[in-house]
Order: C-alpha cells, then sequence, then structure tokens
C-alpha cells in the first residue's frame, strides 16, 4: 500500500489514497462540501470532466508547488497532491461559476419536470435548487427533438439530454454492441443511433440509471406514478446474468418499476440487467430485504402517507367511495 | 433521426478499396487502423458525392469497427455531406474577413444566379451551395471552395461567379 | 527587413519542388543534424533559439520539446498542426503551398530531435491541393535518401505522412488534433495528462504548429543563437503574418518580431495601408480569438508608446487596453466595417465549431451569437450589452479547452472598446440596418478618449 497523502477541502483535511480526485476525496469526507456531479460517474471509465458542475478552486497545488492552479478545475478529473488545498463552497469565485453552469444546463432544458418521470430523483432538478438562480435571462427558442423509442422497453426524450455521454460509456462498458452514441457537434449533438435501430442487449436497460435526467426513461414505468408516490424496497433474486440485486418500487402491493440500487450519489451499486428490470414485477419474484433508506431530504421521502384521511366528500359520497374502495381497505389492514 | 425506407446498395469498386487499402497498410501502427477512417470517407464522398448510412456501415465493416463509430464521426466534421448534394457544391467562406469583404453579397448573388436555397439541389442536379466557416485563405477573400478537389476561387466578383457557373455548367 | 529566414526563396521559380530547393540550400539542415548533432543538441539549440510557438499560444518550442517523456519501449510521435482555421490566418497555406519542402525538412529535423521514427502532418480537409502538394513532396523527398530507412546513412530511420481532417476548427486543439487523427470525434482531451507523457495512441507526443516546425530549418542552420539574435527580445527571430480585412495589399508577410504596427500596416514593404483610402476603424491582431483593439490603441499603448509586433508588445496592458500576437492572423477594419456585425460574425463562428463536449461553450456561445445576432438586427436591448459580459465570463477558464476563452475575448473585448457602437445598435435600431456606426472617436488619439477609463 502506498502512502497516504493529505488534502484539505473547504478546511477539512483527510488522508486518501494516491490517484484519488478531488470530487472522491470530497465524498470520503461527505457532507455539504462534495461538489455536485451531472457527468461523473465513478464506475463508468473516463466519464467527468465534461459538465463542469464540479469545478472547485485549488488554492494551493501541493506541498511541494504550493502555486493555486490558474483556473478552476473539474475535481471529477483531478488527482490530489499531498498537502493540495481545495476551496469549494467557500469560495464565492466557484459559487459564481457553478451558478453559471447551472444556467447553461438549463437555457436548453424544457422544464418540463410536472410532466417528466424522472421528477423527484432528477440530479438536474436537485442541482437546479441547490446551486441555481430562480429565474432565467435566456428568451429565446430552446433546442428540441422528437422523441425516440429504442427499443420497447427504452424511450430517448432527448430534449432533456444535457449530453453526459454516460449512457454512451456504459454501452461500451456494459455490452459488446454499443449502437447509439453522440452525433452531430456543439449544441446540435444529440445522442441518437443515426438509423432507426433498437437497443437489445442484456444491460441496456441501465442507460435509464446513469441518465442524470429524464432523457432515457423506462417505458414500463412511463407515467405510472411519480416517485415520490412509491416506495422503495431492496430486494434480490438469483439472477443468471447479474448480481440480481435490486430496488423494487412498490405503489399499493403493485411493483412499478424495478432499478438498481442507487447511493446519494445518484450511482448505483451493481449495473442490473434487463431481465431483473423488465421483466420481474411480481413480489413473488423477489425476496425482500427491506425498505430502502432514502435521504430524509429526498423528495421521495416525503408524501409516504400511511393512513388515508380522506376528505369529509369523499365519505359523504358513494361513488367516490367506491373510487377510493382500495386505498380504504389498505388503510384498514395498517 | 433517419428512417432507411429503401436500402440504397452500395458496392465499392475494387479500385475505391485498393485506395482504402493504400491508406491502411503502412501508415498506422497495428491495431490502430481506425485512424483510417478520415482519409476514407473522404474518398468514399469523393466517389459517390456523399456519405450515405449504406456506404458508411461498409466503411466500418472495411475497418472492423462499429457502424455508430462511423456515424458519430461522419456527422461532427462539416465536410461530409450526409445528403446527396449537386455535382458541384460551392462552399462559400462567410468568417470574419471575408464576412469583411463581401462573402454576403456572393452567397446572395449564388442563391440568385442558382435559385436555390442553401443547402438545395438545382433541378439539373448540378449545383448546390452553402456558407462554410473559415477557409485560411482570408488574404484572398472572398473565397470559395469546390469539392472533392478542393479547388480555391479567390478574390470572388458577382461577375466571376457568373463565369464560375457558366464554366461548370459547360464542363 | 534584412534577410527572411522562412520565405527567403518563396519567389524562385519551382522552389516547390525538391530539385530547386535543393539547390538554394534546401535539406542543409538534415544534413548537418544526421552527421554531427545528437537529438539532444537539436533541442538545445532550439531552446537557445527561443522560438515560441506560432500556432497561437506562444509556448518555448524547445521546453515544450523537452517536457516530451521517454519511456523504454514506446513509440513517440511528432504531429504537424496544420489545421489552420482560425479566422484571419492563412499563413501555413501559403507556406505549404509554396514551400513545402521546407515543412518536410523541418518535420524530419525535429523528429531526429525528438526521436520519433513515424511523424504525421495532420492537415485540415479543406485543404486537398496542400494535402496533394505535400504528398508529391514526400515521395520526392524519399527518393532522395532523406526519408525513409537510415536517412543518409546515419541509421535514423522515418516514415512521413500526410493525415487530413474532416472539416472542424476544433481540430487545431493539440488533443482533439490527437483524437481526430486517431480516427475519431475531435472532442479535446481533460488534462492532465498531456500530450507530451500520453498523446497519439496513449505515446508520448509533441505537436507543433506548422510554421514552428519550419522555423527549426533557419535555426539548425544558422544556429540557436543566431536566431536568438532577431527579433526583439522574448520575441526572437522571424514570425509570418497573414494580413487580411480592409487592406491594400493583404497576404502572408514574414515580419521580424518588434516591427511598429503602424509600419506594418501603412508601409509599401507590407500591407501597404488601408484599402479604398479609407480610414482604420480597429485591428484583430491575431487571429479571431484574440480581443480587438479600436485603432488607437493599436498603434500605441497607453503608455504612449508605439505598439511593436512581439507578444510583448501587443499584450501590453493585459487585457484592458491590449490583445495578444496569436497566430499572427491580422485582421484590418476600415471605418466602414460593423463592430457589432462583425462580432456576431466571430460568434456564430465559435458556436458553429464548438465541439459540445463541455456545457459552457456548447450552451454559452449558441446563447451569445443569439442575443448578438438579435443586436445587429435592431431587436437588441440596452441590457442584452451586459448579459453579453457576464456571459462571456461565465464561458472563460471554465471550459476544457481554450475554444471557450476563444470565444469569450472577442465579444468582451469588442464590448470593452466599442460599448459605445452597441449602445447605438439599441438606441438606433432602424438607422443601424441602414447605416454604419463609422469611425465615431476609435482613431483619435489616446489623450483625446478614454484613457483615464482604460488606466482605471
Amino acid at each position: 500500500m502506498s502512502e497516504k497523502v493529505k488534502i484539505t477541502i473547504d478546511g477539512i483535511t483527510v488522508e486518501v489514497e494516491p490517484g484519488t480526485t478531488i470530487l472522491n476525496a470530497a465524498r470520503q469526507i461527505g457532507g455539504d462540501i462534495v461538489p455536485p456531479a451531472m457527468c461523473y460517474y465513478s464506475k463508468l471509465e473516463g466519464s467527468g470532466g465534461k459538465c463542469r458542475t464540479c469545478l472547485v478552486k485549488v488554492s494551493k497545488g501541493s506541498e511541494k508547488d504550493p502555486r493555486p492552479m490558474p483556473k478552476l478545475v473539474a475535481s471529477c478529473r483531478t488527482g490530489v497532491m499531498d498537502g493540495m488545498e481545495v476551496q469549494n463552497i467557500t469560495s464565492p469565485e466557484v459559487i459564481e461559476a457553478r451558478k453559471g453552469i447551472v444556467e447553461f444546463l438549463l437555457i436548453n432544458h424544457p422544464l418540463d419536470c410536472p410532466i417528466c418521470d424522472q421528477a423527484g430523483e432528477c440530479d438536474l432538478q436537485n442541482l437546479g435548487y441547490e446551486h441555481g438562480a430562480a429565474d432565467t435571462r435566456y428568451e429565446f427558442d430552446r433546442r428540441t427533438f422528437e422523441k425516440i423509442d429504442i427499443g420497447d422497453k427504452i424511450q430517448l426524450h432527448m430534449t432533456r439530454c444535457i449530453l453526459c455521454y454516460r449512457c454512451v460509456f456504459t454501452a461500451d462498458q456494459l455490452t459488446n454492441n454499443r449502437v447509439h452514441g453522440i452525433l452531430g457537434r456543439g449544441d446540435a449533438s444529440e445522442i441518437s443511433t443515426y438509423i432507426q435501430q433498437s437497443i437489445t442487449n442484456d444491460f441496456s436497460g441501465n442507460v435509464i440509471d446513469v441518465c442524470p435526467v429524464g432523457a432515457l426513461t423506462d417505458k414500463t414505468f412511463r407515467f405510472k406514478n411519480r416517485v415520490w408516490f412509491t416506495k422503495p424496497v431492496d430486494a434480490h433474486r438469483d439472477c443468471p446474468t447479474c448480481k440480481g440485486k435490486v430496488a423494487l418500487w412498490y405503489k399499493g402491493e403493485e411493483v412499478l418499476r424495478v432499478t438498481g440500487r442507487k447511493d446519494q450519489y445518484g450511482e448505483v451499486e451493481d449495473f442490473i440487467c434487463n431481465a431483473c428490470r423488465f421483466d420481474h414485477k411480481k413480489t413473488s419474484d423477489w425476496v425482500i430485504e427491506g425498505p430502502r433508506h432514502i435521504d430524509r431530504t429526498s423528495v421521495i421521502s416525503s408524501n409516504h402517507y400511511e393512513t388515508l384521511q380522506p376528505l369529509p366528500v369523499i365519505q359523504k359520497n358513494k361513488t367516490l367511495m367506491e373510487a377510493n374502495k382500495v386505498e380504504f381497505e389498505r388503510t384498514k389492514k395498517i | 433521426m433517419l428512417k432507411l425506407t429503401e436500402n440504397e446498395k452500395v458496392k465499392f469498386s475494387p479500385a475505391l478499396i485498393a485506395k482504402f487499402d493504400a491508406i491502411i497498410s503502412h501508415r498506422y501502427p497495428v491495431g490502430k487502423l481506425k485512424a483510417g477512417l478520415l482519409p476514407i470517407l473522404h474518398l468514399v464522398q469523393a466517389e459517390y458525392g456523399w456519405v450515405s448510412p449504406e456506404a458508411m456501415d461498409q466503411v466500418a465493416d472495411y475497418l472492423d469497427i462499429k457502424p455508430i463509430e462511423v456515424y458519430e464521426v461522419a456527422t461532427f466534421y462539416t465536410m461530409f455531406f450526409l445528403k446527396p448534394q449537386g455535382k458541384y457544391v460551392l462552399e462559400v467562406c462567410r468568417t470574419g474577413p471575408c464576412g469583411l469583404v463581401g462573402a454576403d453579397k456572393i452567397m446572395g448573388h449564388i442563391e440568385k444566379t442558382l435559385g436555390v436555397k442553401e443547402g438545395e439541389v438545382t433541378s439539373d442536379g448540378l449545383f448546390s451551395w452553402r456558407g462554410v466557416e473559415c477557409l485560411a485563405a482570408c488574404g484572398m477573400a472572398p473565397v470559395l471552395q469546390i469539392g472533392p478537389e478542393y479547388t480555391y476561387y479567390e478574390h470572388l466578383t458577382e461577375e466571376k461567379i457568373d463565369q464560375l457557373i457558366k464554366d461548370l455548367k459547360n464542363k | 527587413m534584412t534577410r527572411k529566414l522562412l520565405l527567403e526563396h518563396i519567389q524562385v521559380p519551382d522552389i516547390h519542388t525538391f530539385d530547386v530547393y535543393r539547390k538554394h540550400g534546401g535539406y542543409r539542415a538534415i544534413e548537418k543534424v544526421l552527421k554531427g548533432m545528437s537529438p539532444d543538441d537539436v533541442v538545445e539549440e532550439v531552446k537557445k533559439s527561443g522560438l515560441r510557438g506560432r500556432g497561437g499560444a506562444g509556448f518555448p518550442t524547445g521546453m515544450k520539446w523537452s517536457f516530451l517523456a521517454k519511456p523504454e519501449g514506446k513509440s513517440r510521435y511528432l504531429v504537424c498542426n496544420a489545421d489552420e482555421s482560425e479566422p484571419g490566418t492563412f499563413k501555413d497555406r501559403y507556406l505549404m503551398t509554396y514551400l513545402p519542402h521546407l515543412l518536410i525538412e523541418g518535420m524530419i529535423v525535429s523528429s531526429f530531435a525528438l526521436g520519433a521514427k513515424v511523424s504525421y502532418i495532420y492537415v485540415r480537409g479543406e485543404m486537398m491541393p496542400q494535402i496533394r502538394i505535400l504528398e508529391k513532396a514526400i515521395a520526392e523527398a524519399r527518393n532522395a535518401g532523406f526519408l525513409g530507412k537510415n536517412i543518409l546513412g546515419s541509421g535514423y530511420d522515418l516514415e512521413l505522412y500526410v493525415q487530413p481532417g474532416g472539416g472542424a476548427y476544433i481540430c487545431g486543439e493539440e488533443t482533439a488534433l490527437i483524437e481526430s487523427l486517431e480516427g475519431k470525434r475531435g472532442l479535446p482531451r481533460i488534462k492532465p495528462p498531456f500530450p507530451a507523457i500520453s498523446g497519439l495512441w496513449a505515446c508520448p507526443t509533441v505537436v507543433n504548429n506548422v510554421e514552428s516546425i519550419a522555423a527549426v530549418v533557419p535555426i539548425i542552420n544558422d544556429g540557436g543563437d543566431e536566431y536568438a539574435k532577431r527579433g526583439n527580445g522574448r520575441s526572437t527571430g522571424t514570425k509570418l503574418i497573414s494580413a487580411s480585412g480592409n487592406l491594400m495589399k493583404p497576404g502572408v508577410y514574414e515580419i521580424e518580431l518588434g516591427l511598429p504596427v503602424e509600419e506594418f500596416i501603412y508601409s509599401d514593404e507590407y500591407c501597404g495601408g488601408i484599402a479604398n483610402g479609407k480610414r482604420l476603424k480597429a485591428v484583430v491582431a491575431g487571429g479571431s480569438s484574440v480581443p480587438i483593439l479600436p485603432a488607437n490603441l493599436i498603434l500605441k499603448t497607453t503608455s504612449g508608446e508605439n505598439r511593436l509586433m512581439t507578444y510583448e508588445s501587443l499584450s501590453d496592458g493585459g487585457f484592458q487596453t491590449g490583445t495578444m500576437l496569436g497566430s499572427g492572423g491580422f485582421i484590418a477594419f476600415d471605418e466602414d466595417a460593423c463592430i457589432v456585425r462583425n462580432t456576431w460574425n466571430f460568434a456564430r463562428f465559435y458556436h458553429h465549431e464548438s465541439c459540445g463536449q463541455c456545457s459552457p461553450c456548447r450552451e454559452g456561445t449558441g446563447w451569445m451569437e443569439k442575443v448578438l445576432h438579435r443586436l445587429e438586427y435592431g431587436h437588441g436591448q440596452m441590457s442584452d450589452i451586459d448579459l453579453l459580459l457576464d456571459v462571456s465570463k461565465k464561458i472563460e477558464g471554465n471550459t476544457i479547452c481554450p475554444l471557450g476563452d476563444a470565444a469569450a475575448w472577442p465579444v468582451a473585448s469588442a464590448i470593452r472598446h466599442f460599448r459605445d457602437e452597441f449602445e447605438w445598435h439599441v438606441t438606433h435600431p432602424k438607422e443601424a440596418m441602414e447605416r454604419n456606426y463609422g469611425l465615431a472617436n476609435y482613431a483619435n488619439p489616446l489623450s483625446q478618449t478614454m484613457q483615464n477609463v482604460y488606466q482605471k
């Protein structure tokens, strides 16, 4: 084991393995000082460096060469040096730059959260809340694309894409036949298969999990429910293709969708296969481990109505009583 | 996204394949033949006037790479035409210095003379035109180029355009 | 100017052929190097010459060479950057057209210095004629024994290939160029690692501009010290300047660094003044990405000294009142030129050429173009001007590669120096569609203008 190096981020010192990036060092500290990352994904080699939301200021390069770095650097792709000092939320310059990046990411985003399946677990939404401004200064038409089905299970809604390249890396690294990629150039770039084609592969569904926004969504879950009305439960099964460790998202008795188990940075613990994701949606398919921990600040934690407290009007009206029968019965059970 | 209604059959001639072979046989290290992609796409375009999806698939096959890798590259670089063009594509530089000395006027004149908008093909199939970014010939502005040889026409005037179009028609 | 170093024989008929080039002293540098110098000696001479990268960044070439990693058992590459695409710059095209053997000679000497066995000249795809010229010249050099196995019996082997680009300005950025050479999309890599450690096919690589490599030839022939005697201070030697825009005699000129800007514009030896008897309004001195300066500031610095064609003098005053030598793309604007329109034109260029990989550049360049378009066509608001400044500031320095800066600087500098004209476009939208703002006070001697503002 090589010797650990010391790095100080926003005044907090941590010792990490050499070769660790600033971002991962910050994740070891945790909390507010972790820079947001929209394109970096630790499980995808080569990812990161593109969205620029994780920019930080290196105020001291290292013990050996204390000169500060001339520009803000992408913390996800910059390695730590012994004695390095980094400013993230303590640097007004970083905060200002990040605000700019959020604005750039949003000027061509449709902001269609009310009808987007990703809402509630969307990295861009979170980023906007935490680091963005409340209004927009962009007064031009936004970029739009047609929705495309890439295969019968995945929908590509390119208009929402922030071009993080994660899905391309996923297809490259998890499958042996990538058929989609980034086409075009500049702000006309798009994720596409160029000629009409479907993505069929045991692991193709993972592009849904890695997508930080609602550009790639699960068609089997499309418009079924808002994520904050569903309850995530850890479960596993003996799967011949993948490890079979998933999160089941319940609404009542019904499994509405199956995803990988995402950590606090939105990264899955293990990639899962399409059979687990799309074809096993019965409780009997799975061994339930227990409720999945969801961060208290997440919107998914809220609105889990344990009991139904119907409005008086419902209690008085027979038709409405009938319509809410299922809910009433569940309340009784609880 | 492109919908392939009918598959246009493309079969590279032995002569064209020989040109491909000449490129990848010695220029690049073993296992790095993808480097031949750009020169090969230029050859394909010189042969067919554009790079069709079908041709790109064959290039992918030839270089033993995935078709998407070819699409990604062909759509990134502006020289590759992804749609059929006129036999002669007049590409007029419109950036900075050319703009200063009348590129807009030249493009307007071409549009009027040919009677087609930027990117469209004349009904006889002979011409199309478009504005392109800096061609690195600013001292000879305004300029245009015509592929596949990429011959340059410099210090353009409306008269020179008329003459050029006439010459090309008679060629 | 006294003796030219690069273009000395440019007027000689058929100098593009091997025999004529050879007769005029060509390929001497290779003989000198292969028969009596070690690779390190060559690097040392280039270091002594003080040669700075001629592609735009101005980084000392010798130092760049000395950074090249030399791990055992790994190939090293020299790649010549002939992707000349910076608006206003056309010197490399000129050099390759008329003096292809100068570049090839430079490539051979430089490859030897770096220990490269295979080298590439990456030429932008639009320069197919130049590619044909180079390929022919390479074949000639090969026939004469200057390329291939065991060159001049020295035991040194070198193969030289020309690789075409496909039409993308971004491939002038060295890591994007390497990606493109590998047959991929021209997306700049995230650094580190730098090409000197991991470049082409993950091997140590040096990428140099055409002119830098050509300059190695006179450096070797005359010695680095002799080369360093030319020029002015740390701006040693000569430089090719591409002159364009509203000039009497646009073209490529080899100047000795240190030439006063005024002399370059007005003397008959060079540009011969402004075309059609007009007056000079502004200059972009080093290719479209460097800050634009009004006539008064390009001729004199704020301290009243003549501005010289050197790296230092052109950047005197920093970004407030100075600019950069860049690639030497010298664009002159006469009194009829519209700065707003030109700024929009440049912004469109950068929008078109952004690779789209990182968000500030991908989204910001398009935004700036749209706002500038609105201003130019009479639909602008006063707040647009500060909006542009703010957007440019949020792109600058926050991108993967320098294209973000290159897109931001022309906009920021145009507003810094020509704010009146932008405001006039807002206050007089109809008039702005019919006539230009004109020269205004942009050519007035500095003391009468906003000198105190600039010096704040």
